[in-house]
Parts: structure tokens; sequence; C-alpha cells
């Protein structure tokens, strides 16, 4: 759905006034943080989708990571998970049986366990999981907690849309491809206890909204406006010689129209980075917003610890009249 | 000049791109592209300029109808 459509619906919804609930639905963060106690806060998150592959447990695994995506983006870790699926009835249920397994594998990876589901039948398959973290009430990591002179570290190349919609046209390389499924199974795990390590200000996941719309995000939640450096971008291999070649998929172009008047492109900015830039990601990586003089230890924790590529991407500046500027 | 007509009405991305693509295989002089949704307008567009084609878009109803040409 696009982000448009989405707030739409969602500013119907009743305020919610509750002390304890410390990260709700106004700042479009990555979940929603309750507090137990003084020293306990659970996270809170559900997400699935289509699939983005054609093997069946490759795409359990990957919508388990984008799941347990956002308890790591809330600085947390997670606990337990419940299953979510749709599946056509006339599949075979071993092909269910070989996604749930993707998933469960990567939930054990992350540390916490499957503890049930629920299952309906429906025209297209579609897997994720809601999942439960824990994470100290103090020690939350909101997409609201940017700071002007912060720096900005993406912890995983951009392009999977692209690269997803031009493997369905048969335009992409297996190697790229193969790649590209390697970065968006991983867990952010890693980026997530690199940055617990380091400290840092704010964080939020890039998935559907693109790395653009997740920035924007966090500079409205955060009051500030961020600065994006367009050559330092991390982005997969071929996906902007297929952006060129208009494997662009429809969400980039929803994300766009979403951004409009919120973002401020330099004038040089090459449409295929645009595209990139606005390009939905699947199981994206982290943005992390830290002080300056501790940009340094987060990416040499990073290097020793993330298999994806990563980058310095950008920083945050005093709050203007758009949220992002790429320059 | 008047170039072969192709018809993607209907069909969502990649789809559009990769009829174009074929087309342009046969005539690499150029076509026209018939679709029912910007997306797939941006798309072809974005193919057409790569490769070095002269492209224009005219509305066509609720279609649009975009030539490439050298």
């Amino acid at each position: 759905m696009s982000p448009l459509a989405l707030a739409q619906v969602l500013c119907s919804l009743p305020k919610v006034d509750n002390e304890n609930l410390l990260v709700g639905l106004d700042t479009c963060d990555d979940a929603a943080v309750y507090k137990l106690n003084d020293s306990q806060a659970v996270i809170l998150t559900l997400d699935f989708f289509t699939p983005v592959t054609d093997d069946p447990f490759t795409f359990g695994q990957i919508a388990a990571a984008n799941a347990l995506s956002d308890v790591y983006a809330m600085g947390g870790s997670p606990l337990a998970a419940l299953n979510i699926a749709c599946f056509p009835d006339c599949l075979s249920p071993e092909i269910l049986r070989q996604i749930i397994r993707g998933g469960a594998e990567k939930v054990q990876e992350a540390g916490a366990i499957i503890v049930g589901g629920h299952t309906i039948a429906d025209k297209e398959p579609k897997y994720g999981l809601s999942v439960l973290g824990l994470v100290h009430p103090e020690k939350v990591i909101a997409n609201s907690g940017a700071k002007p002179g912060d720096c900005l570290v993406l912890t995983k190349p951009l392009g999977s849309g692209i690269i997803n919609t031009a493997f369905k046209g048969g335009l992409v390389s297996e190697e790229a491809y193969r790649r590209c499924v390697q970065v968006m199974s991983y867990l952010n795990k890693d980026a997530g206890q690199a940055m617990l390590k380091v400290g840092v200000s704010g964080c939020t996941d890039i998935t559907g909204f693109g790395f653009l719309g997740h920035a924007s995000e966090m500079a409205a939640a955060s009051s500030v406006t961020l600065e994006i450096w367009s050559d330092k971008l991390p982005v997969m291999d071929e996906s902007l010689e297929l952006a060129k070649m208009g494997m662009v998929p429809g969400g980039a172009y929803r994300n766009r129209d979403y951004l409009e008047g919120k973002v401020k492109w330099s004038q040089d900015i090459p449409l295929e980075i645009q595209d990139i830039l606005c390009d939905p990601q699947t199981s994206g990586g982290l943005l992390i917003a830290l002080p300056e003089n501790k940009a340094d230890r987060l990416l040499e924790e990073l290097a020793q610890t993330n298999k994806t590529p990563y980058a310095l991407v950008g920083r945050v500046i005093e709050q203007k009249s758009y949220l992002v500027e790429v320059k | 000049m008047i170039y072969p007509q192709i018809d993607a009405r209907g069909r969502s991305c990649p789809e559009p791109v990769l009829m174009t693509k074929k087309a342009l295989e046969q005539s690499p002089n150029g076509i026209c592209v018939l679709v029912d949704n910007a997306v797939s307008r941006d798309n072809i567009t974005r193919f057409g300029k790569n490769f070095g084609y002269q492209v224009s878009t005219e509305l066509d109803g609720s279609d649009f109808k975009i030539t490439l040409s050298r």
C-alpha cells in the first residue's frame, strides 16, 4: 500500500494516550514498544508479504529476516514469534512447509522461538511473522532520536526492488540475483548488536517505503533534516543499470509521489540514483543516526561482523522546509 | 514515419518493457507502444532513452501511446 494511502487510513484511528506506550503509531516507527516495568519493555511488530523469490524456503527466510528486523531497529532482541500465512488450496502443502521451515530457521538464528501462528486460504501465498522482542525502556532506539550533527550509516545495499523486478523479466544475472537474495535473507542482528555496543541516537530499517521514505519518517519524527550523499550509497550489483532499463517497480513510483515536496534533489542527481533511493526494499538494512565521534567505532564494528556492504551515507542537519536533501 | 505498434495494455511491469525490448529487436528503427498505466509509460521511457531512442508520449483516451524512434 502506498505511504500516502496508509497515512490517510491510519489517521482515523483514535489517539492512544497510555504512559506505558513508549513508541506508538504517531511517529511511524518500525514497531510498538510497551513498557512493562522499569527494566523491561516489549517490542511488538508484524510484517508479511507475497513471495519475492521462486524458492519457498528462501522466501520464508527473507520474510522472517524482514519481520525480525523491526525488533533490531528498535534496539531490542527477539524473544518469540508467531507465523502468519496465507496459502492457496490448489498448491501443495509441501510448499507452505518449506516456507515455514525457512522462517523457523531465521527465527532460530535470531535466538528466538516460534510459538504458534495462523494460516488462512487465499489466492496468493503470503508469509511473515509477528515478533515479540525485549528492550530496556531507557535503551529503546527510536526513529525520533536523530540529532543535528549526527552521522548516518546504512548497513545493507539498496536496489532489491529493482533486482526483483528484473528477475521476473529475466534480465538480471544469476550472480547479482544470488547476492541480492543473500542480502535480503541476512538478519539485521549483527548491525543491531554493533549499534548497541557503540550507542546511537536513532535508527529505522529500510523496507517498503524505500530509503527516502524511511529517511523522511526519521527526519519528521526527529524534527531534523537528513542530508544524503548520493555518491556514497551502497547499491546492489546491476541495480543502477537495470533501473536505466526500466526495471523500476510500481512501488518506487508510488514512494516518489509520496515524497513530493519532502525531498530536495540537487540538480545533477541521475534518474537511476533517484530510482534507487525510492525503490521499495525487501528486508533492507538499518539506517542509523549516531554522534560523529562514534561513527568510526560503528564502522569498525560493522567491518568485523556485518556480512553485507555498508557505508556512511550522510549527516543530520537542522530542520529545513524539506525532510531530506539528496546531494 | 509509421512504426509497428504493440499493445501492452492490461499488463504490468516488467512485461511491457520486455515486450518493448523484443519489438525493438524486430524493428530497431522505432515502434509505438500502447500502455494503460503510468508506471509502464515511465519504465518504457527509461528503457528507450537508455538505448538512444527519442521517446514521445501522447494520451490516447485513458491509455498512453509511446513512440520510440531514432
